[in-house]
């Protein structure tokens, strides 16, 4: 019996410990190919190289135009997410009566459960058809339309994570202000929305971390001319576009074409780490700052 | 006064950004609709892929994602629960389990498709499963997993402790305690968070993609060891397809998958209201 139980919970621990063996795996599977693609493409000549040809001739390996295609949409992306992300929590957290807040959030749930091909389709075949009749210059593939949408698609998360934070602060804080003589927006803005900074700003941390990791809204409607640009008008490539791009391919192991796709995961892996990380950090002070 | 309308203004234009983002989710329904619902048929969905957009079926990979979404919560619910009744139950103040929580954290961050490539170098180049239904469904299980994990942690802290302790005085063991009383009462709640695993999975494009899962498969696969494709994929293989009919078939697509989205989600909704009022 007690010999039983020992072995359940070794077994269990095992399985916990797979997560640990995920992370591990994705590290060493990425390293190992970077390395394998560093030993060949000066690393210099990789991270500061305004040319991204890696399928031509005589290729070319500076992931500058992926890493600004990336930045470009997911810059975007947040324009549109963060007002309308913050504002809705607003909303929802400070007026919204419980009824109206009950109805809305599942609906919210939805848009963030959205599969992100169907995000893609919609950008293609609908928000950008309607954005050329405004914008005479707007190429068909651009990074306006799949930006706008991707930030229509983290909006759910940057209101809900918004929320939470703003729910975090003590009633006591909004009833001072009241007694004060503030409206709601002046207790919202001035006094609810401080005290919650950290929460928030951990919420948009992740949503960047979200918008940069997005892959089929921008395989779909950026297209896939890596361009060391700012103007949303033409056609980018981003990191993970490149990836399904060279993925849709059938490339052989162990080429150098092969091994781009991997230091350019290390790459966007490295990045949204970091942001995960550091949007962790701040969850986790403004949990201990009103506990 | 003033201030009471600079108020009510302030109310009145974040409703109005609320139901714009609402507004949103009716276009995008609304435009598949439009452009896709006279291509749903029972030819459509009993097809098979087809030069011609008018005669193409979503049979391949309808079944194909079908088959990969069961072959993924064999791995993840098993595994995902296991880790969950560790954390909760056995390694509550632990170090290593506080290295595991911060761990999973990160993971569910992560981007698909880096999983993707995490499964093209390990389950189809290391482990030489190729490009089958077992490495597709590995790859999804290892995305999931942190979903699974975090919703059967939240179901099994809502199971009150009186429970464990009148097993204990029974003489229970700690194991059994778990088996027979905790995990039939958090199993409505361990059943949502699997619900909403696999229309996770479902929906997932990109890691499929990049372990070479392909468009041409023509058949639907018969064993954990064929090729195979997904309806995602099918539907972005249509939608990069310059002509009209093909970007029909590619809504009609959408459509069905955003049926079986919703589908799962009403289960997963209704599995917790339920749960809610057993407790209650």
């Amino acid at each position: 019996m007690k010999r039983f139980e020992f072995v359940i919970e070794w077994a269990l621990l095992l399985c916990a410990l797979l997560s640990i063996g995920t992370t591990a795996g994705i590290i060493v599977v990425l390293a190992v190919e970077t390395f394998a693609f560093l030993r060949e493409v000066p690393i210099t000549d990789f991270l500061f190289g305004t040319e991204w040809t890696p399928l031509f001739a005589t290729p070319s390996f500076g992931v500058l135009p992926l890493v600004a295609g990336t930045i470009l949409v997911s810059a975007i992306a947040m324009a549109v997410a963060l007002p309308m992300g913050l504002l809705s929590a607003i909303y929802l957290s400070e007026y919204a009566p419980r009824g109206v807040r009950r109805a809305i959030k599942p609906i919210l749930e939805i848009l963030a459960g959205v599969p992100t091909v169907v995000y893609g389709y919609f950008a293609l075949l609908f928000v950008t058809p309607i954005l050329q009749q405004f914008i005479p210059g707007l190429a068909g593939f651009n990074a306006l339309g799949p930006g706008i949408v991707m930030g229509i698609m983290i909006l759910p998360l940057v209101s809900s994570l918004s929320e939470d934070a703003m729910q975090g602060v003590p009633r006591g804080l909004r009833e001072g202000a009241y007694a004060l003589g503030a409206t709601r927006m002046q207790t919202s803005l001035r006094v609810v929305l401080p005290a919650a900074f950290s929460g928030i700003t951990a919420a948009f941390i992740l949503a960047a971390s979200r918008a940069i990791g997005e892959t089929m809204i921008v395989a779909i409607a950026a297209g896939q001319q890596p361009r060391l640009t700012a103007n949303p008008l033409v056609p980018v490539e981003t990191m993970t576009a490149y990836i399904v791009q060279v993925s849709l391919g059938d490339t052989p192991q162990g080429t150098l074409e092969y091994r781009t796709i991997f230091a350019v995961g290390m790459l966007l892996f490295l990045g949204t780490f970091g942001l995960n990380l550091v949007s962790a950090w701040l969850r986790e002070r403004y949990r201990e700052e009103y506990t | 006064m003033t201030r009471r309308l600079l108020d009510l203004g302030f109310q009145a234009l974040a409703l109005l950004i609320l139901l714009l983002a609402l507004g949103s989710l009716a276009a995008l329904i609304a435009d598949v609709w439009a452009d896709g619902a006279s291509r749903l048929s029972w030819s459509f969905l009993t097809g098979f892929p087809s030069r011609r957009a008018a005669d193409a079926g979503i049979y391949h990979a309808l079944s194909g994602s079908v088959f990969v979404i069961l072959v993924t919560g064999a791995l993840a619910v098993p595994i995902g629960v296991a880790s969950a009744i560790y954390l909760e139950e056995y390694g509550r103040r632990n170090f290593l389990s506080r290295i595991i929580e911060i761990n999973i954290t990160n993971l569910a961050a992560v981007p698909s498709i880096i999983y993707g490539l995490l499964g093209l170098g390990l389950f189809v180049r290391a482990m030489d499963m190729g490009r089958s239904v077992m490495a597709g469904a590995s790859t999804l299980a290892l995305l999931v997993l942190p979903v699974v994990i975090l919703a059967t942690r939240e179901a099994l802290r809502a199971v009150p402790s009186s429970i464990r302790e009148g097993s204990y005085a029974l003489g229970a063991t700690k194991w059994q305690t778990i088996w027979f009383q905790v995990l039939p009462v958090a199993l409505p709640g361990i059943l949502t968070g699997m619900i909403l695993a696999l229309s996770r999975a479902i929906g997932e494009t990109a890691p499929l993609i990049s372990i070479g899962a392909l468009t041409f498969v023509a058949f639907a696969p018969d064993s954990i060891w064929s090729p195979f494709t997904v309806l995602p994929i099918q539907i972005f293989n249509w939608v990069s397809r310059p002509q009209v009919e093909f970007q029909a078939n590619a809504a009609a697509g959408i459509l069905v998958l955003l049926s079986l989205l919703l589908t799962m989600n009403a289960a997963a909704i209704w599995l917790r209201d339920r749960y809610q009022k057993k407790l209650s």
